[in-house]
């Protein structure tokens, strides 16, 4: 070992740093950067593929769904749920108060303007991802007549916010645009 | 194991010490690829091919790893679930053609590691043992990646696999069930699949596991080095670390553009067109070839097209493929020169280019098309490479007569007599 580390005795330049210093600095960094880099596509792949994203939007015809009435249907392998608001369930909604809420928001705001009474949300409780009771012909619709997630008990009103039980959230809103006054897409 | 002037790791930090009271993992890596571990200080490019075999060897766990996670093991739909690997998955083209390339660059990088071993016998007393565990390894190699190339389920996977295991059939009386034992049919199908996608996925580990026993043989004589004398003191050897982490570092970069090149520019250079047509049990492709890295091997399974005595041609060609690697494992008492490396070795030498341009024939005929001029090709170079592992070699360690050695390591690098004796 005595003959062969000459080089680490070589004279050490201003401050003690050493060219060799810089090149060990400099290989290393660009190695980590290369590592860095690879391992992006390497992690990426887990993200949704281009075939399953290309079934991101559906269009939902929605014109057999009387006053009263809600469908379930799927996206995104996820249900959702489009329900035709009365003028009841309206009045009802925008009686609350929104300081009230945990989770403050106007029915307006969750719905398209001009089509109040299309209320289409996620059919999945904020809680932890149960399918909530309500839309189907006589199931429990909870305490504020909206929807109620068997699981652990959280109630939603007619506008689907959370108004009682652990639930954080009111029922998401995906992003959707009426096509026409009977068909609308979502996503 | 290792020289009693190896460093001895010594923790600085509170942490250390604590760590190496009750797991002293910090100490052997010190000790296997650190400091602590001295490795003769002429060691040559050659000797850079083991950590490149690793290093492709983790690229291929780790592409493969991802590539299981889109991939379905099922005839039905194996090909198309390659293809939405190759469209659909994010990235999927470029870990896919990591995983088809990378088995090529271990197989390359393994090559030139046998090679260097040949050449500077390295199989020699005290690594036979290391030799052997080499050679087991390169076995798994191969069983791995046949097994790997049936999994896209193309023509070639599906022909490959047929021919492979119609190999088995050729063993005389239980030949036929043997191979409707390994495929779960009579022909490969999904249940043949299955199994090999199974076994794919298991390999590689076993692969893993022989290479540590590998490398601890490897670490109790230390290395063999390109004079192939005994290390002799402290001034015959440097420290692992830095000196042969940084030079495996620098070849490690120079291996990866070379690999990124060909996986980003000629992806499908080193693989078959055909393999992108679905797999057919009633059409097979004109030109059935293995993946380059078997092409040695199938040239000698070939050169049989003769009966001899009471063994039928099919047979004679399963034996002699199997022997020609199965003959490595007697290769230690096979060279009983006591001089290792080929350097000192004047006639040795020449045989052993001879026999690396008879393997590099003996690949061309095995990716050429089964005809004449190739069989005969085959045949005089197949008993060559026989030749030289069971006449040539025995007879050179009592007829050659050597080069004088070098007294040490450090006389050959320095030019100078050593002074001390250690």
């Amino acid at each position: 070992m005595a003959t062969v580390e000459t080089a680490e005795t070589a004279v050490a330049e201003e401050g003690g740093v050493r060219r060799r210093d810089f090149i060990n600095i400099a290989a290393v960094s660009f190695a980590g950067a290369g590592a860095v880099a690879t391992v992006i596509p390497l992690v990426n792949q887990m993200n949704p593929s281009a075939d399953v994203l290309a079934l991101s939007s559906i269009e939902v015809d929605i014109s057999a769904i009387e006053s009263g009435q809600s469908i379930k249907t799927s996206w995104r392998k996820q249900p959702i749920f489009i329900r035709n608001l009365t003028e009841k369930e309206i009045a009802e909604a925008n009686a609350v108060q929104t300081s009230e809420l945990r989770d403050p928001q106007t029915l307006a705001e969750r719905t398209t303007a001009g089509k109040e009474n299309w209320l289409i949300t996620l059919g999945v409780c904020t809680h932890l991802g149960c399918v909530p009771l309500g839309a189907a012909q006589g199931e429990i619709k909870g305490e504020y007549g909206g929807y109620f997630c068997p699981c652990h008990g959280s109630h939603y009103d007619t506008a689907a916010r959370i108004r009682k039980g652990p639930a954080p959230k009111n029922l998401e809103v995906p992003e959707h645009e009426f096509l026409s006054d009977t068909v609308v897409k979502i996503g | 194991m290792s020289f009693p002037w190896a460093k001895e790791y010594t923790p600085t930090t509170e942490f250390g010490q604590w760590m190496d009271k009750q797991l002293p993992l910090p100490r052997f890596v010190y000790n296997s690829v650190g400091a602590g571990y001295p490795a003769p200080r002429n060691l040559n490019y050659m000797w850079n091919f083991g950590s490149l075999a690793g290093l492709f060897l983790v690229v291929q766990i780790v592409t493969g790893i991802i590539l299981a996670m889109h991939y379905a093991a099922n005839s039905g739909i194996a090909f198309d679930s390659v293809e939405h690997i190759m469209r659909d998955v994010n990235s999927g083209w470029m870990i896919r053609y990591a995983h088809a390339n990378g088995a090529s660059f271990f197989f390359i990088a393994i090559y030139l590691h046998i090679g260097r071993g040949l050449f500077y016998g390295s199989y020699k007393a005290p690594r036979e043992m290391l030799w052997l565990l080499g050679v087991v390894i390169y076995l798994l190699a191969m069983a791995t990646a046949f097994m790997g190339y049936v999994l896209p389920w193309g023509q070639m996977s599906f022909w490959g696999a047929k021919v492979i295991t119609g190999l088995f059939e050729a063993i005389p009386l239980v030949g036929k069930p043997i191979q409707e034992l390994l495929l779960g049919g009579f022909a490969p199908d999904n249940a043949a699949l299955n199994r090999f996608f199974s076994l794919h996925y298991l390999l590689p580990f076993v692969i893993v596991g022989v290479v540590i026993m590998h490398i601890w043989a490897l670490h109790i004589p230390g290395s063999n080095n390109p004079t192939g004398v005994d290390v002799k003191g402290p001034q015959d050897t440097v420290p692992f670390h830095p000196y042969y982490t940084a030079k495996d570092g620098w070849t490690i970069g120079l291996a990866l553009i070379f690999f990124t090149a060909l996986m980003f520019f000629l992806p499908n250079a080193l693989g078959h067109a055909d393999n992108y047509i679905p797999a057919n049990p009633l059409s097979t492709p004109a030109h059935i070839v293995p993946e380059w890295y078997f092409w040695p091997w199938y040239a000698i399974l070939r050169a049989f097209t003769f009966d001899f005595l009471f063994i039928p041609a099919k047979l004679l060609g399963v034996l002699a493929m199997f022997s020609a690697i199965l003959v490595w494992f007697f290769l230690p008492w096979l060279d009983k020169s006591p001089v290792r490396s080929g350097k000192f070795r004047p006639k040795f030498k020449i045989f052993f280019g001879i026999l690396v341009i008879d393997v590099l024939i003996l690949g061309y005929c095995g990716g050429a098309p089964a005809e004449e001029p190739f069989v005969m090709i085959s045949q005089l170079a197949a008993a060559y490479y026989f030749a030289h592992f069971l006449i040539i070699l025995p007879l050179l360690s009592s007829l050659e007569k050597p080069e004088p050695l070098p007294n040490s390591i450090t006389e050959s690098v320095t030019g100078k007599p050593l002074k001390t004796a250690s």
